[in-house]
């Protein structure tokens, strides 16, 4: 059981690609932190810095309160699940997850408890004498995690684990992972570009762009005070929707001739100031007396919701409503917003434009 | 249609027995000849089927040999040959490998430099520096010995080429993941690039053992005794007589025995083979 420390760490690699350009993350002990970010953001790199797989260019990583800039990956005391599940190919499920055990010199007994501890905990009790290649998808997953479970580490790593896996499996082993990292309590670091996962699984959600954290926070903060137009559309789904807007004065914008209540306002944004304004899209509610009019396009059918496309005061907009609510062959709706919902963003900078 | 493919099917299968057929037959004929006596096989009336003399013929070449040119039981030969290819196939595998594998895994100065370097032997054969060759392996004392017969030519890029390319296909995660399972670079080739390399390892096995054993140019260079000489120096020899009758059906009997081991190493390893291979379909 260990708090994670980054201070500072920054990656350059030869040719002076700075990859990773001074983070500092501090997670709790027993904590779920998940990296998020599109490629080439630099959440891998971080995490392979975290396992000592790439070397600290510069900055601290500390794990239990050791730094562990300079210690060797099998030292740092932390296991890994990577994307292709990295099994050894000619070994059994048995020998892959004892594998790093014997080369600490554990005892037999140990070793054979520990597996069979961890398989049940994974239901891969029965496939033990199997060699990965006989496996499905998603049962070499969990020989990945049982590889990291029987060493008892500090820390999890998750190099984006479920990646490799169908849209059904990985809801599945998403639900399994949080279970499983509740009932140990390890520290764990989960790196994903899917957002989805990244709100369900964290307890600290990093957002990160271009090698830099845009925001970091509780899921619920991130989403619902998304500190950047960069976070604000990659968290969520479908994503907000942003549309240029002006500032009316103080608690209000306009998108076209369509005038907004804000709450959540800078207090120096003068009137006339070009905006970037946000909505999610099922914060735009569907009632009879809404006082905005959107459009319709077309209509999209996700089974539970719908997703109306459309143009409200001249800029495209999509709405989200659950399934029955407004009728499919509705030509123009009428939407109201809570005040608080309404996001604005900086035009130039795109940081966030609240008290 | 249907007609049609069964005519190219009839074509190709005649082709293909015209083929076998020309190709086994003088290796029958070859049997064939190492089971009559001398008279009836230079008289040219051999018969194209066995004869009587199989045991008397075989057990002369392995514990007799010839009474003119080789002086040796060909058993003796048989010995050279298989010690030599053994370890020209061992060694080579030993040194490739791990050449191969510092290479692949290993940031050094001068890497590259060093694998350019392995590379270039392959523009260089036995043939080519055979002198600077022999001139060494002269000095160093090594004329008529098994070290001079085997190590000149275990010395070659090919098996560090081969396993190069093998090496490179291992993905890194798993050295990775050997990492953070406390293998060092030792562990991790002993317990995962081995056991991965298996069936690369019976593949130049079988070309390297053969390579070997049929060597002729270099073995006829640094052996002089008659106790170092291996058999393909020992048919060449039966064969070429100054002065004297060859002993064909001493000399059929030494090719056939010539070519036994490395039909069974082919056909041991071909096993090995097709077992690495479906282990890894499965």
């Amino acid at each position: 059981m260990a708090e994670v420390s980054i201070t500072n760490v920054r990656k350059v690699y030869p040719g002076n690609v700075e990859a990773v350009k001074g983070v500092s993350i501090d997670i709790p002990d027993g904590g779920f932190c998940v990296l998020v970010g599109p490629s080439g953001c630099g959440k891998s790199t971080l995490l392979r810095m975290v396992a000592g797989l790439e070397t600290i260019t510069s900055g601290e990583c500390r794990i239990g309160g050791r730094v562990v800039n300079e210690i060797e990956p099998s030292d740092r005391d932390i296991a890994m699940v990577f994307q292709n599940y990295a099994l050894y190919p000619h070994m059994s499920v048995y020998d892959n997850m004892a594998y790093g055990l014997r080369n600490r010199g554990t005892p037999k007994d140990e070793i054979e408890r520990r597996v069979q501890e961890a398989s049940k905990i994974l239901g891969i009790e029965s496939f033990l004498e199997r060699r990965p290649r006989q496996l499905s998808g998603g049962q070499r997953q969990r020989v990945a995690m049982g590889r990291a479970i029987v060493r008892k580490p500090q820390v999890f790593l998750f190099d984006e684990p479920l990646s490799n896996l169908d849209a059904k499996l990985r809801v599945q082993m998403r639900v399994e992972i949080k279970k499983l990292q509740r009932a140990l309590g390890v520290t764990s670091i989960y790196v994903t570009h899917d957002q989805v996962e990244a709100m369900t699984l964290s307890d600290k959600l990093v957002v990160m762009s271009a090698g830099r954290v845009e925001q970091m926070g509780l899921p619920n903060e991130v989403y619902r005070k998304p500190a950047s137009r960069f976070v604000a559309t990659f968290i969520g789904s479908p994503p907000m929707n942003i549309a240029r807007g002006v500032v009316r004065g103080k608690g209000a914008v306009s998108i076209g001739d369509v005038v907004l209540p804000v709450a959540d306002m800078a207090a120096d944004l003068v009137p006339g100031a070009a905006i970037e304004v946000g909505l999610r899209p099922e914060d735009l509610i569907v009632t009879p007396n809404g006082s905005l009019t959107m459009a319709v396009d077309f209509i999209e059918e996700l089974g539970a919701t719908q997703l109306f496309h459309g143009m409200l005061g001249g800029a495209a907009l999509v709405i989200q409503a659950a399934s029955g609510l407004v009728p499919a062959d509705s030509k123009t709706l009428n939407l109201s917003i809570d005040p608080a919902k309404v996001h604005l963003f900086d035009l130039e900078t795109g940081m966030r434009r609240g008290l | 249609m249907v007609e049609n493919r069964t005519f190219g099917d009839r074509l190709a299968y005649l082709i293909l027995t015209i083929g076998v057929l020309i190709l086994a037959f003088p290796v029958y004929l070859t049997f064939v000849a190492s089971t009559w006596d001398a008279a009836t096989i230079i008289n040219g009336q051999m018969p194209l089927y066995p004869g009587p003399f199989f045991a008397e013929n075989y057990y002369r070449t392995l514990f007799i040999g010839t009474a003119g040119t080789t002086r040796e039981p060909v058993i003796n030969m048989m010995i050279n040959s298989f010690v030599m290819a053994m370890a020209i196939a061992l060694g080579k595998i030993f040194i490739s490998v791990l050449s191969a594998y510092a290479v692949v895994y290993y940031r050094f100065p001068f890497r590259m430099a060093a694998f350019w370097l392995i590379f270039l032997t392959l523009m260089l054969p036995v043939e080519v520096r055979i002198f600077p060759t022999f001139k060494v392996v002269a000095d160093i004392g090594f004329l008529d010995t098994y070290q001079g017969l085997a190590v000149p030519l275990i010395a070659s890029a090919t098996g560090t080429l081969l396993f190069r390319q093998f090496f490179m296909t291992i993905p890194d995660e798993l050295l990775e993941a050997s990492k953070i399972d406390g293998a060092g670079p030792f562990r991790f080739f002993k317990d995962t690039v081995l056991p991965l390399s298996m069936t690369t390892v019976a593949a130049l096995f079988v070309i390297q053992f053969i390579y070997g054993w049929n060597q002729y140019l270099w073995p006829l260079l640094i052996t002089t005794k008659d106790s170092m000489q291996t058999i393909v120096i020992g048919i060449k020899k039966m064969i070429v007589t100054a002065d004297a009758l060859t002993e064909w059906q001493l000399a059929m009997t030494t090719a056939v025995l010539a070519m036994l081991p490395p039909v069974a190493v082919v056909i041991l390893m071909q096993r090995l083979f097709v077992k690495g291979l479906v282990d890894q379909e499965k």
